[in-house]
């Protein structure tokens, strides 16, 4: 039935192949592009196919091994795809997003230099996102793991000659690298408590079906899923390893869509809910994750609130909506938070393709007046809406999303978390209250955004400001599908209070995910904490604090727009550590880059140099010094070798007939 | 009577008296004879001991050792024609090219 899944892997595995090998040859852009497109789209279809047949089966469950990989001892690992409502959601996601991305590419990277070598990046990370998502054990995962991190580091570095690419790159992979490591310390341990019990696997339905074996809550459990948290924390960019991301958007806007807001980064919200079994029984795991989404949702929004690069501000906000994600996961509502990690592809991958349609616009208008300005400092935008009008209407119904303003697809399953981080056995008021300020805050950064961009007068310098074009199609038409799907999307998760309201919809996400969550259901059994009418107050309380935010960016961004500099005026100190990211970069540097970086270099001189060299060299000296004397013995006389053998055959008799 | 004694002096004899050239000569061609000289002491105590054991496997040996030694008179020479060309002597102690 499911036995061609390899082949969605596959096909953009075919099209990575053929750009990166032939791509300096084809240099036909329009070829590269189509062929990259096109093998992506390929593995689209071919999900779409499995997934409606994943829809109309009975049985959620299945997988596909193709070959075995790995035989030594207990340890049997399979080249093998596991197909369940989580996986296919995110195939679904993955392949659908992955294509569009990659056509509005062809647009996007017209005329850049390494062409080929963006699309045959572009490809090997949809091959390896997809080997993440469809492992059926935790090995294929960490090889799609760690694919994902490669393409990352690649396409973070794709403008390599720029010193800040290329550094943020290396930061990337170096802080991915933290928490790889915390997956794999985590993988061994599990495997190995696992094994102490007999059961010796990695294959995530069998992990499923044995977690019980573990003592519930016990230490054990407990720092395993610490480990693979700190995984999802690295790859998620989560505090504490949340710096790399913003830092990421270096690399073309395209990417910034794909792999740092739409899927990669929320692997490691994935990968929680592919082991929910597992996390569940570790309580205190749970509220580590908790604290650390709710944190991190509250504090990338505070510094979101004063970048003026316009990248930055929505960098920020996927490092906000992804503590959201861990938020859901904290408190044990999975399909809340694979409900918000879908919702959030679409609108984030939107907003992104947005501010890149709005820096190709801005880029060729200062290309044609020959001037150097930054194309992404909002603070030269304003009023492009009517200069950019589709781009306007998508970007403003994904911010309409962001914000959570009811019925677009951002309102359900923010509203979703919100609710569950209060009324889940786990979760807790002080939890809610975090989220809902970061609500408020993400409702203000994105209007100021829109404010600042859109609305105004033209803040563009007066020569470059008449050149600015609206996008061509290829960039449009995706930004439009995007759009569509932030605004409908939420429809998927109607939730049941409103659903019952509106006479019996039901909430289809959750109805569909139920199998892979169906151990973890005690977590959020319905009216654990409240009734229908708390939950349709806090729905108001939401909405409430969404117009509150729009408002206040008004205010300061339209109506009254020297107010914002009056502020900063006001509080000069905050603003600029707001407006500095709060010094963790240069904290972390303090505290953990430097230290580690002088200790290289005393080991360095004193270790390296002086005892390891001082082996080598030393043996070096010895054999010398032999040579030299033993040198003499080597007189180039026939005479003296001869003499020398005989006396030695001499002595060998001498000893042989007097012993 | 020529007893296995007998026979026994005369070969160390040789033995030495070819050892002795061949450590005191300079001149390849008599080191050379020499070496022959030493090959020969040993054929005769093969002999002798085979005769005197009735045993064959001592003739066996000398017969091996000849043709041992008849190529590598063949080589010997041969290098040492090559040698002299190079050099315009055959003194061993011209032949130092590989020391220190």
């Amino acid at each position: 039935m499911y036995d061609k899944l390899w082949l969605i892997p596959l096909f953009p595995f075919i099209g990575f192949l053929i750009n990166g090998l032939l791509g300096k040859k084809i240099k036909n852009e329009k070829v590269i592009g189509s062929i990259a497109t096109i093998s992506i789209f390929c593995s689209f279809l071919v999900s779409c196919k499995y997934f409606f047949q994943l829809l109309g089966d009975n049985q959620k469950v299945h997988e596909v091994i193709i070959s075995s990989w790995i035989n030594a001892g207990p340890l049997n690992v399979d080249w093998g795809f596991l197909l369940d409502p989580l996986s296919g959601l995110m195939m679904m996601n993955v392949s659908g997003l992955a294509t569009l991305i990659t056509l509005y590419s062809i647009g996007y990277m017209h005329n850049e230099d390494g062409y080929y070598r963006f699309f045959s990046y572009m490809n090997l990370f949809a091959f390896a996102m997809l080997m993440l998502v469809l492992g059926n054990n935790a090995l294929v995962m960490f090889v799609g793991w760690e694919g994902v991190g490669l393409c990352s580091y690649l396409l973070i570095g794709f403008y390599f000659e720029k010193q800040s690419a290329s550094d943020a790159g290396k930061k990337a992979f170096v802080m991915n690298r933290v928490g790889d490591f915390g997956f794999l310390l985590g993988l061994f341990m599990l495997f190995w408590s696992l094994g102490q019990h007999g059961v010796w696997t990695v294959r995530f339905t069998e992990i499923a079906a044995s977690t019980q074996l573990l003592e519930n809550g016990g230490i054990i459990v407990t720092i395993i899923t610490l480990c693979f948290f700190l995984g999802a924390t690295g790859k998620s960019a989560q505090i504490p390893l949340y710096t790399w991301l913003p830092d990421a958007m270096e690399g073309p806007t395209p990417v910034s869509a794909l792999i740092h807001a739409a899927t990669m980064v929320t692997a490691g919200v994935y990968m929680i809910a592919r082991m929910n079994g597992l996390f569940a029984m570790a309580p205190e795991t749970m509220m580590v994750i908790a604290i650390v989404g709710a944190s991190t949702a509250l504090f990338a929004a505070t510094i979101g609130l004063a970048q003026n690069d316009i990248k930055r501000v929505l960098a920020y906000s996927t490092v906000s909506q992804l503590g959201y994600m861990f938020l859901a996961m904290g408190v044990g509502a999975f399909g809340a938070g694979i409900f918000h990690l879908l919702t959030h592809a679409f609108f984030k991958a939107c907003l992104f393709l947005g501010s890149g349609s709005i820096i190709h616009g801005m880029h060729h208008a200062y290309h044609h007046a020959h001037l150097n300005d930054d194309p992404q400092d909002m603070r030269n935008m304003g009023g492009l809406r009517k200069k950019m009008p589709i781009t306007f209407i998508t970007f403003l119904l994904s911010t309409l999303a962001i914000s959570g303003i009811p019925f677009f697809s951002g309102f359900f399953s923010k509203d979703e978390i919100l609710w569950w981080s209060f009324a889940s056995p786990r979760g807790h008021w002080v939890l809610w209250l975090m989220g809902a300020l970061a609500a408020l805050m993400t409702a203000f950064y994105m209007f100021r955004l829109v404010f600042m961009t859109f609305f105004g007068e033209q803040k563009t310098d007066a020569r470059a400001k008449d050149h600015i074009p609206e996008s061509p199609f290829v960039i449009t038409l995706p930004l439009m599908i995007l759009a569509a799907l932030a605004t409908v999307g939420g429809l998927l998760g109607i939730p049941h209070v409103l659903g019952k309201a509106l006479g019996h919809v039901p909430n289809l996400i959750e109805n569909f995910l139920a199998p892979v969550f169906e151990h973890t259901q005690h977590l959020h059994s319905l009216h654990a904490h409240g009734t229908a009418a708390t939950e349709f107050t806090f729905m108001g309380i939401s909405v409430g604090i969404a117009t509150v935010g729009i408002g206040i960016a008004w205010i300061m961004y339209c109506k009254n727009p020297q107010l914002p500099a009056q502020i900063v005026a006001a509080f000069p100190k905050l603003h600029r550590a707001v407006f500095n990211k709060w010094y963790i970069d240069e904290f972390y540097d303090a505290v953990i880059v430097n230290p580690t970086k002088r200790a290289g270099t005393i080991l360095w001189q004193l270790f390296d140099a002086r005892f390891v060299d001082g082996i080598v060299n030393g043996v070096a000296c010895l054999v010398k010094g032999l040579g030299r004397t033993l040198r003499y013995t080597q007189s180039g006389y026939t005479h003296s070798y001869a003499m020398s053998m005989v006396i030695g055959v001499v002595a060998i008799i001498a000893v042989y007939v007097f012993n | 009577m020529i007893t296995i004694t007998h026979y026994m002096a005369v070969s160390a004899i040789l033995f030495s008296i070819g050892t002795i050239g061949v450590l005191t000569r300079r001149n390849a061609i008599v080191i050379f004879m020499c070496v022959e000289l030493m090959l020969n002491a040993v054929n005769l105590t093969f002999i002798a001991l085979s005769s005197h054991l009735g045993n064959m496997d001592g003739q066996v040996f000398v017969f091996f050792i000849m043709t041992v030694a008849a190529a590598e008179a063949a080589v010997g020479l041969a290098l040492m024609i090559a040698f002299f060309r190079n050099s315009d002597s055959i003194d061993v102690e011209d032949f130092s090219l590989l020391k220190w």
